[in-house]
């Protein structure tokens, strides 16, 4: 291990960042990671350490090897957010009734408060609620499991890319679909006339805000350094 | 103490991993300004700004200030055929402290309160005597770190995007007034915008261990 600083002089080298800023080198010309080093980088201050150490001694986070095995942790909290989703779609978000239940009402499941909306005309709200609720969460299912399968698998330098863009924005998007259950305590906090109308919450709601907080925790298990482990080296060096 | 550019391939002493992509960079102290980028993967490796501590502290004491206001204000009123009712933020809350639902209570008054306003003052008890030039308080490590991890799991901004959402569909069915903690949660949701523009995590752990708190010996010295 001690011979890259002779022999890898060249592109194996670690890299000096901060009088130059190349852009991103889609070559990738074997770059050298913490991995291939038998170092171990920390995932929330970048200090490196040896690989046999289990804690980072600057922030205190514990220090996880980029090994396929940490995947499970991502499958186990996806499920249980899968899971849960069913009856967030199957059961009423909301149950409304209007005039002491003579002016109609009922309960709303979340596909149910789509259609209502678009109903009434609201269409670019029925489309941030669709989005939000169905697309966003069935979307981020998809991508985790795919992220998941292919993680660790060899990929090209162009694919590892395309691959951490849609982890990011899985990262980034997950809190959003918590909308729909803020919206439910809204309107049931809010619409309490008495005998005209009134809303309660249903228990879809709880189901959704706990499917949406097991895929946030599947996506923050995910990581993201798994991606750049099955690229093809130029150089083999181990 | 470490010389500026020195390193050491054994203990990974002087190297910044990318915790995005883990490849390997030397580490050095970036002049104000400058944007340190993953050579692989392009991400921000660190990014120090003239006077962002202060920034950062003014808006997480902004940030106290308009959760105190949101709570205690009234929030929102509706009304319709003469008859009226008011909410509070606590009142949305208390909208789910029916029966089984009774958690969520806690998760929305976390969510949208509690995690706001802890982490503003985390970041107060962080950055204030780094912005100052003094030591910085004891534990200030595992503050950081604690308001690091609350990041992704307070929702401000998307309460008040479920606010509109609600208004809408309220909006044909009664008149709805707004009250003064509708609009502290506004300026939050740009508060909270502009403070995380100016955050940059990895300058403050250096700036953390540079003030002088607990290291592990291997803050690095300006060799100019």
């Amino acid at each position: 291990m001690s011979d890259f600083l002779t022999d890898g002089a060249g592109t194996d080298a670690p890299v000096h960042n901060a009088d130059a800023f190349p852009a991103p080198d889609h070559a990738d010309q074997a770059i050298l990671t913490a991995h291939r080093a038998s170092l171990l980088g920390c995932r929330s201050c970048g200090r490196v350490w040896p690989e046999d150490h289990r804690t980072c001694e600057r922030c205190g986070a514990a220090l996880v090897p980029p090994d396929r095995r940490g995947l499970q942790a991502v499958w186990a909290w996806l499920l249980a957010g899968m899971v849960f989703y069913v009856p967030a779609n199957l059961l009423p978000m909301m149950r409304t009734s209007s005039l002491g239940g003579l002016g109609g009402g009922g309960d709303a499941t979340i596909i149910g408060g789509v259609i209502q909306l678009a109903g009434h005309g609201d269409w670019f709200i029925a489309l941030v609620v669709f989005a939000a609720s169905v697309m966003v969460p069935i979307g981020k299912f998809i991508a985790i499991i795919w992220l998941a399968l292919v993680a660790g698998k060899p990929a090209t330098v162009g694919a590892a890319h395309t691959r951490l863009h849609i982890y990011e924005v899985v990262e980034f998007i997950g809190r959003w679909s918590m909308i729909d259950v803020f919206v439910v305590a809204i309107l049931s906090a809010l619409v309490q006339l008495g005998f005209v109308v009134s809303i309660k919450p249903g228990p879809a709601a709880v189901s959704f805000a706990l499917s949406v907080a097991f895929t946030m925790l599947a996506a923050q298990s995910f990581d993201p350094r798994l991606i750049w482990r099955g690229l093809p080296l130029h150089r083999r060096k181990e | 103490m470490m010389q500026q550019g020195e390193y050491d391939m054994k203990t990974g002493a002087g190297l910044i991993a990318c915790p995005r992509c883990d490849a390997l960079h030397v580490e050095e102290e970036l002049p104000v300004g400058v944007t340190a980028r993953c050579i692989r993967c392009g991400g921000v490796l660190a990014r120090p700004r003239a006077g962002a501590f202060t920034q950062i502290i003014a808006l997480a004491i902004t940030t106290m200030v308009l959760v105190i206001a949101a709570v205690f204000f009234p929030f929102l009123e509706i009304s319709r055929m003469g008859l009226g009712h008011g909410t509070s933020l606590f009142g949305v809350a208390m909208a789910f402290s029916d029966g089984f639902l009774a958690p969520l209570v806690v998760v929305i008054l976390g969510a949208v309160i509690g995690l706001p306003a802890l982490r503003a003052a985390l970041l107060v008890y962080t950055l204030l005597p780094l912005a100052r030039g003094r030591p910085p308080y004891a534990h200030a490590v595992r503050a950081f770190r604690l308001s690091e991890q609350m990041k992704p799991w307070s929702m401000a901004e998307i309460f008040i995007i479920g606010t509109a959402v609600a208004m809408v569909k309220v909006g044909g069915l009664a008149t709805i007034s707004f009250g003064p903690a509708f609009w502290a949660f506004i300026a939050l949701v740009f508060v909270s915008v502009a403070n995380r523009s100016f955050m940059c995590s990895t300058t403050i752990w250096d700036a953390i261990e540079d003030a002088g708190a607990r290291t592990d010996g291997r803050e690095m010295v300006q060799s100019a």
